[in-house]
């Protein structure tokens, strides 16, 4: 019930405008319709960015079964992910605003009687296409030369093996972003799955290891099912799978102006259901409340891998899915409010849980589980801009996170406890880490104006202060935002500044641990370190980048795709934000109460709260773990590595941060509602097995044994023996004939 | 109907009449003396080679009661389905004795008991 009246204020405003009610003659529809009036055909130097990669697999794959002991699988990849990005530029670039299809081969072409089902190996773009293929290519090639250092320790077979998986990786996750079909998407899905079950299992002689990468695949399983039934829908009610088709389906677009005009009765309920399906896929692979278990876990693999796929780019695959589906959800009267709640709640219990690890590289998988959760509230909010701008951002700044800490992994020999690390900055050699550590740490924590990752995280802020009913949402997010602020900031005082101190990790990448010696990143580690830093930096520009008429440069990228449509919500969002829109002063303006945050507009109250919330948690974080004196802003008072202000409230707060450090045992409430239960079912199961069936079957294999039993002593082995049974038989047999005869001749 | 009988009528020329039961019982006598002695020699003896003289003389004592039936009936059935006996007969002979030869060199012995454990 909460949920339907939360969505009905959601789609309020839109109720308002609808045509008729408000004067417009435009449905709401028509920019759906117009994105794929005319769908073109796109030139094939396109397939480069998705077989590049490829053929880096069967490169790597090649090097590793010649036996190749060198950097060549690296450079290889390197080279043939970055001409993959140069291509992905060139194709922004020569965008001219028409979506168009690139095709590849024939998949699947079935026709039957008037209906068809095709699925081709085809590839559809458009600016959400390419927006999101830009930061796929650009982090491969960066976190490859990344990882030809992080990675040298395994020159030789795992070497190869980690670049193969790496370029299948990218391939996958190419099919995955530009496929023309679902069925190219589930595709993909699977591919990048597939990746990253290889990829978290690549120590694979570390049992935790191996159990992490079954983890991950088996809870992606859970939500590839309900991809997988949500694409069956869709083709099953609309009777295509391919998104040219699918999007210009008339059947769709007097569903999406039903749903405007909040009429859900008249769609129907399967039409509704697509989307709860496809977002349960989403739930899966971008690692929210429930399924997010895996993702904290993933970290078992090189931290390249958590960096690209578990931070970057996979796992906001599930993004991806329903802001390309955006018309679907739209159409779903209860799937974008439960895609909102889902990622907020996910974002606090995950805040929750980051800010009592230990473990630096967990903090940062948690961290992005509840970057992931904002996303997600912020597609839920309808603001598929704000949460594709926070995508991006997040992944620079969050695989700048990841790098940071995987070079501070690789220099003490896997050590990640910040308890045991101290003044990382201040060693030889690692002054850069430390910069492009504070930069990331900044970002994360969204400090006001100065931060790429604060303007992606107002935009999703704003809007659930300007959605009416969704305040509390608001309210959540803004102190998960402190939460993030401490936590991040956290990592930093105690890892990279204060005394120096360092004691050598257990080391699990292949080095000698008798022979520690902590060594400082290399130029390859560093440079990458610099891009993401920079990036990170100068994506504040892309808020300023047609912010009046799209909110931003990834406004504009999302305008112009599914992912959006031109609704009169949005015009009157604009009307609200009190921005010299034109169009918001000719078009409906029908939405009578902008949220008004701290008495300002939307934007101007989220700096003032979000911000503040911000500066607030990183002092709260110097106060509790910053060193003595300049460095801890004159608030900390740490001396040691693993003493701090903080053991004392921890201690006093009884068994609270015991149980957030252990994730608030839900993989223990997991174990014992999903997996005992189904131990003991597989138990049973075994031994009806075992009994019933295989009895079955040794019964009929038992029973001869028992009627041979009673037979055998007539074969006694006496050759006479068998000769008088034989001439008794005999006897018997003439006894018989003769009595025949004699009674037939009597009766005759 | 004749033509295709002509050879078989041809061997009945030398007996135009049938045989009378009088005639035929001694042959059977003689046929079920031969066949009991066959019987009570393999039931007795022990010596393989001793036991397959005995199944011959089984078998010439089925045989010889075939023929007499066959003169008596004045049937060709008989003395064919003999021919084909005294083939297989033959033949079997060949086998029989080569299995008593390998069965010998296994134990150095022609005793039939000698093989007493392969029982059930």
């Amino acid at each position: 019930m909460m949920t339907a009246s939360l969505l009905n204020n959601l789609l309020a405003p839109l109720a308002m405008l609808a045509p008729g009610s408000s004067g417009s003659d435009e449905p709401a529809s028509a920019h759906l319709a117009h994105m794929t009036e005319h769908v073109g055909t796109g030139p094939k130097w396109i397939l480069l960015i998705v077989f590049l990669p490829l053929l880096g697999f069967v490169f790597n794959a090649i090097y590793a079964a010649s036996g190749n002991k060198s950097k060549l699988p690296a450079w290889t990849t390197i080279a043939l992910l970055a001409v993959a990005f140069l291509a992905t530029l060139s194709m922004f670039l020569s965008y001219d605003g028409t979506p168009y299809t690139v095709h590849a081969f024939d998949w699947f072409n079935l026709h039957y009687g008037e209906k068809s089902f095709v699925a081709n190996f085809s590839f559809y773009i458009d600016k959400l296409t390419i927006l999101w293929m830009l930061f796929v290519t650009g982090l491969a090639t960066l976190i490859a030369l990344y990882a030809s250092e992080y990675m040298s320790h395994d020159i030789g077979t795992g070497y190869c093996r980690f670049f193969s998986a790496f370029g299948l990786f990218v391939f996958s996750m190419s099919c995955l972003v530009m496929g023309d079909n679902m069925l190219m998407l589930y595709l993909g899905w699977e591919g990048v799955g597939l990746c990253s079950y290889l990829l978290i299992g690549y120590f694979y002689k570390k049992p935790s290891a191996v159990a992490a990468a079954k983890k991950a695949f088996i809870v992606n399983r859970i939500g590839d099912l309900g991809l997988a039934l949500g694409i069956y829908l869709t083709f099953v009610h609309f009777g295509t799978v391919e998104y040219a088709a699918l999007f210009s389906n008339e059947t769709l677009h007097h569903y999406i102006d039903a749903a405007v005009a909040g009429d859900f009765s008249a769609i129907p309920s399967e039409a509704q259901w697509i989307a709860m399906l496809l977002m349960v896929g989403a739930f899966g692979k971008s690692a929210q409340f429930p399924l997010y278990v895996w993702l904290p876990d993933a970290m078992e693999g090189p931290t390249p891998v958590s960096a690209l796929i578990h931070a970057a780019t996979m796992v906001t695959a599930g993004v991806y899915l329903i802001a390309r589906f955006y018309p679907l959800f739209l159409v779903s009267e209860n799937a974008l409010p439960i895609v909102a709640w889902i990622g907020t709640i996910t974002a606090l219990l995950a805040a929750t849980i980051g800010m009592a690890q230990f473990d630096i590289k967990r903090i940062m998988a948690y961290s992005t589980v509840s970057q992931l959760g904002y996303m997600f509230a912020g597609l839920g909010l309808l603001s598929t801009t704000g949460a594709a701008f926070h995508v991006l951002t997040h992944a620079f700044f969050k695989a700048l996170l990841f790098l940071a800490c995987g070079a501070v992994m690789h220099g003490f020999a896997g050590q990640l406890d910040l308890r045991k690390l101290s003044g990382v900055s201040w060693m030889k050699g690692w002054g850069i880490v430390g910069i492009t550590m504070l930069i990331g740490c900044m970002n994360l924590a969204g400090l006001p104006y100065i931060t790429s990752g604060f303007y992606s995280k107002d935009m999703i802020l704003a809007e659930a202060f300007v959605t009416p009913g969704y305040r509390l949402m608001g309210w959540v997010l803004v102190f998960t935002a402190i939460m993030t602020a401490y936590y991040t900031f956290r990592v930093f005082f105690r890892v990279f500044l204060g005394d120096q101190h360092a004691e050598p990790g257990e080391d699990f990448h292949g080095d000698d641990t008798n022979d520690f010696h902590p060594h400082a990143p290399g130029w390859a580690i560093n440079t990458v370190l610099i891009t993401l830093a920079a990036c990170s930096m100068l994506a504040i520009a892309l808020a300023w980048i047609d912010k009046s008429a799209y909110h931003g440069w990834v406004g504009s990228m999302v305008a112009d795709s599914t992912a959006s449509f031109h609704s009169p919500y949005a015009v009157s969002l604009a009307a609200a934000h009190g921005e010299g829109n034109p169009a918001a002063v000719a078009g409906p303006v029908g939405y009578g109460a902008p949220g008004k945050v701290l008495g300002m507009d939307p934007h101007g109250g989220m700096i003032v709260v979000s911000g503040l919330g911000a500066i607030f948690g990183v002092l709260v974080a110097a106060f509790f773990h910053g060193p003595k004196g300049w460095q801890g802003l004159f608030l900390g008072g740490r001396t040691q590595a693993d003493k701090c202000r903080m053991d004392a409230i921890a201690k006093r707060a009884g068994p609270i941060p015991r149980w957030a450090e252990n994730k608030w045992f839900v993989d223990e409430f997991y174990a014992m509602v999903f997996v005992t239960p189904l131990r003991v079912v597989s138990h049973i199961f075994h031994w009806i097995d075992k009994l019933l069936l295989d009895g079955l079957v040794n019964l009929f294999g038992f029973l001869p044994r028992v009627l041979a039993w009673i037979i055998r002593p007539s074969q006694s082995g006496v050759l006479q023996g068998y000769a008088v049974s034989m001439a008794g038989g005999l006897a018997v047999l003439l006894l018989v004939v003769i009595v025949i005869v004699l009674r037939a001749g009597g009766a005759a | 109907m004749m033509h295709a009988f002509e050879s078989i009528q041809l061997a009945q020329l030398a007996f135009p009449t049938e045989m009378s039961t009088s005639v035929l019982a001694p042959y059977l006598f003689v046929s079920a003396a031969m066949f009991c002695i066959g019987l009570v020699g393999f039931l007795t003896r022990k010596n393989m080679i001793i036991m397959f003289l005995c199944t011959e003389l089984m078998f010439q004592a089925a045989g010889l009661a075939l023929i007499a039936f066959g003169r008596h009936h004045l049937g060709a059935d008989g003395q064919t389905f003999v021919i084909f006996v005294l083939c297989i007969a033959a033949a079997e002979a060949a086998m029989a004795l080569a299995l008593v030869v390998l069965l010998f060199r296994h134990r150095e012995s022609l005793s039939a008991s000698a093989w007493k454990e392969l029982n059930g």
